[in-house]
């Protein structure tokens, strides 16, 4: 097809109009992606992709919420100068339990994230181009990749299974041939990650909205969701004793409305994680919270990775929560002393309390530990840690005061 | 920043180092040691900011880490 055949033939595709964007192809083979989004535009130039990026407000949707075209911005222009080319990275490792929305949309829009790669890597005139994706969808990509002739230098590596595996250094580490955990840094991958190279990771979400925005414009974007958090969004929502299933929603949703939609009655929970096991709690009275950072932010929460885990108001959150502080201190890539050894001690306090015992002190001390070990690793493992235990501890006060004085109800196991 | 800021921080990659305290008992009035015996700088983490005063200690301490663990950085 020629530019002039395709630019016309995107034209006569109509940009989606509801809230289903990113998961409307019915399939996830090429035809049906073409004949839902039309084909890729014509390559812009980096200003023009960063000026639309600016413009449409995407955030990163891979946890840390960094603004997409900041980060594109951040290649430094003098790499470039010294021809020192960019890699680019597909991030895909997902190794949070509570979250599989990037698994589902390698399975369902394998093509958009393709188109979001291949739109970065042609605005930076990338040296590589890599997909760090689980095992468990390594088929759809392979099969997706094989369709299309421009997708060839994509580079598609099995992501390690652990929780850290998708922190940014650990995927350099991955991709360098070393070990999958996170590595030390004095400076930024934008400026020296894989092989030295300037390195650019972005979560395979925000790369498939890049690869819309850049059809359909940041103003198509931004007419779903909110000021604060425009477009839609890719979450995983569950309960503890029900599966979690995968949602796209407008930005700035209602959690309450985001639960029913998923079939999770608020009314019978206590509390909603917000954020996945380094995430933070929302008690079931703020359910009317929007699922945006202005609203969240009361509670230390975000919307992150778009996880919510619903609480079952008949089971004790001090049981659930020692559990998940437990599983996290054994997620620790066991290099950083203050990790290694901090974790393990503040889930086993955590564990006693829930446990029943009266000690007064327990809580105070799941605190001085939570403090000691934030900000003391080489990736925020530990702070994420911390502050999951720590909201815990907050939005459950009076669970913690019912367990010190022995009349916790509820159910433990 | 502000101006009475230390423009020189203490870098401590913990994925080396494993608490021999060496920096600890080189520069008291920076460092801690914690339950485990690693440095602990209070109120920050992996990047502690030296006072002028001290950079000659720090730099020393850079220098005796058994693990290596220490750098210095300017921002």
């Amino acid at each position: 097809m020629s530019v002039a055949e395709a630019t016309e033939a995107a034209a006569r595709v109509a940009a989606p109009t509801g809230t289903a964007r990113l998961t409307s192809p019915g399939s996830p083979d090429l035809a049906t992606h073409l004949a839902t989004f039309g084909p890729l535009p014509v390559r812009a130039g980096p200003a023009v992709l960063l000026d639309e990026l600016r413009a449409s407000g995407l955030e990163g949707r891979g946890g840390a919420a960094f603004p997409a075209w900041r980060k594109l911005a951040a290649l430094p222009a003098r790499e470039r100068a010294r021809g020192r080319r960019a890699v680019i990275v597909g991030n895909a490792a997902e190794g949070e339990p509570q979250s599989f929305k990037d698994a589902t949309l390698l399975r369902v829009a394998p093509h958009l994230v393709i188109d979001g790669l291949l739109t970065v890597a042609a605005a930076v005139d990338a040296h590589s181009v890599h997909l760090y994706a689980q095992s468990s969808v390594l088929e759809s990509v392979s099969r997706a990749l094989a369709e299309r002739r421009d997708a060839r230098s994509i580079q598609l590596r099995e992501a390690a299974d652990s929780f850290i595996s998708g922190e940014a250094s650990a995927v350099v580490s991955a991709l360098a041939g070393r070990s999958p955990v996170p590595q030390d840094r004095t400076m930024r991958l934008t400026e020296s990650g894989l092989g030295g190279r300037p390195t650019l990771l972005n979560n395979v979400e925000t790369l498939a909205h890049i690869a819309l925005i850049s059809r359909f414009g940041a103003a198509w974007f931004r007419s779903i969701g909110t000021p604060s958090d425009p477009g839609t969004r890719l979450v995983t929502v569950g309960s503890d004793g029900k599966s979690s299933t995968v949602l796209e929603i407008a930005g700035g949703s209602r959690l309450g409305d985001v639960l029913r939609f998923a079939g999770i009655d608020p009314g019978s929970l206590s509390a909603v994680l917000v954020g996945g096991y380094h995430g933070a709690w929302l008690p079931a009275s703020a359910l009317e919270a929007r699922l945006d950072r202005q609203d969240l932010a009361v509670f230390g929460a975000a919307p992150g990775a778009g996880i919510l885990m619903g609480l079952d108001a008949r089971h004790c959150p001090l049981t659930v929560a020692a559990a998940i502080a437990t599983y996290l201190a054994g997620e620790s890539a066991g290099r950083c002393g203050p990790c290694v050894n901090g974790l393990p001690a503040m889930a086993a306090v955590l564990g006693r309390l829930a446990r029943g015992d009266q000690d007064p002190a327990l809580a105070a001390e799941v605190r001085r530990l939570a403090g000691l070990v934030t900000g003391r690793g080489s990736c925020n493992h530990p702070d994420g840690t911390a502050r999951f235990v720590l909201s815990t501890l907050t939005v459950f006060a009076e669970d913690v005061a019912a367990h010190q004085a022995g009349r916790c109800r509820k159910d433990h196991s | 920043m502000t101006r009475d800021e230390p423009r020189t921080l203490l870098h401590i990659d913990w994925t080396r180092c494993d608490g021999r305290g060496l920096c600890t008992e080189i520069l008291p009035e920076l460092l801690t040691r914690d339950d485990w015996g690693f440095p602990l700088a209070p109120r920050h983490g992996s990047d502690v900011p030296v006072p002028d005063r001290l950079v000659d200690a720090a730099v020393e301490a850079v220098a005796l880490c058994p693990r290596l663990a220490l750098s210095l950085l300017q921002r």
